[in-house]
């Protein structure tokens, strides 16, 4: 595919030999820019991701935090690359549950590339490490995000607001 | 996305055997996919782009390799539209007691 090809050419993706990668595509009928805002903008995430907010400034080698609603910090790292409206880069170290955050560091890539009428949102989160606990995690929570980001942008209705990805209390 | 797309994808067994090895192992390039399957190359080709343009398989180039990824977003869409929110809890202590019983038989025989 050539938009694929080309989403990738800048920076490709480090698919690791080692690791254990998920990735997930949604099609979404908005603006990159408006998909951009929703994706780091604390109003919007609140809305679709049950509350839940980036603690950062965005700013390339800035420190870069998820909060949950009642204010513990459910994952931290750093911001890699901020390129509104097409890419953002984090680290990403799990926080609450100590068998989690020792599996380390995690990157979370997400990729905005206009479809037609809709935006092509691409988010790879991979870890060095095979069988992680983190990424089945993870990997549970991402579809109802980005599902019910999608809902927000195009009907101005989250879906029925995911729990927060690995919120055990 | 077209839900059109998706079923008729899904309804093919030979794409959702594609997608039980992609369940199992995510990330496999056409060669690895090929292996221990009873289909020819350009087959297993042909039911990739169908399961790529249903948005079920997503891509990314490691090299020269392009590798495969089981993409569940429009299956999370199928079962948000169909599935309430409360029953969640239900439907999954179900499918444990059908799983349970299911592979206990199966131990025994």
């Amino acid at each position: 595919m050539t938009n694929e090809a080309k989403a990738a050419s800048p920076a490709p993706i480090s698919t690791t030999t080692t690791g254990e990668q998920f990735i997930y595509t949604i099609y979404i009928r908005t603006t990159a820019e408006k998909l951009f805002a929703a994706l780091t903008q604390p109003e919007f995430t609140a809305a679709y991701w049950g509350g839940v907010t980036h603690d950062t400034t965005w700013k390339p080698g800035s420190p870069w935090a998820l909060k949950l609603p009642d204010g513990r910090t459910a994952d931290a790292g750093e911001v890699i690359e901020y390129d509104p409206p097409r890419r953002i880069v984090v680290s990403w170290h799990h926080q609450l549950s100590p068998e989690l955050n020792a599996e380390g560091v995690s990157r979370c890539v997400i990729e905005l590339e206009p479809f037609g009428e809709s935006v092509k949102l691409t988010v790879v989160h991979s870890l060095d490490r095979h069988e992680s606990k983190f990424l089945q995690a993870v990997s549970t929570g991402w579809p109802a995000i980005l599902s019910s980001l999608k809902s927000l942008l195009e009907t101005g209705e989250p879906i029925a607001p995911p729990k927060p990805v690995l919120d055990k209390k | 996305m077209d839900a059109d797309l998706v079923f008729r994808a899904l309804a093919d067994p030979s794409r959702r055997l594609l997608l039980d090895r992609l369940f199992a192992r995510n990330g496999q390039t056409l060669g690895e996919l090929c292996e221990g399957i009873n289909m020819t190359r350009q087959a297993v080709t042909k039911h990739l782009n169908i399961l790529e343009n249903a948005n079920l398989v997503a891509t990314r180039r490691r090299g020269r390799d392009k590798l495969h990824f089981l993409n569940p977003i429009p299956i999370h869409q199928i079962a948000d539209r169909w599935i309430n929110k409360y029953e969640r809890v239900q439907l999954r202590a179900l499918t444990n007691l059908k799983q349970a019983l299911e592979s206990s038989e199966g131990e025994d025989q």
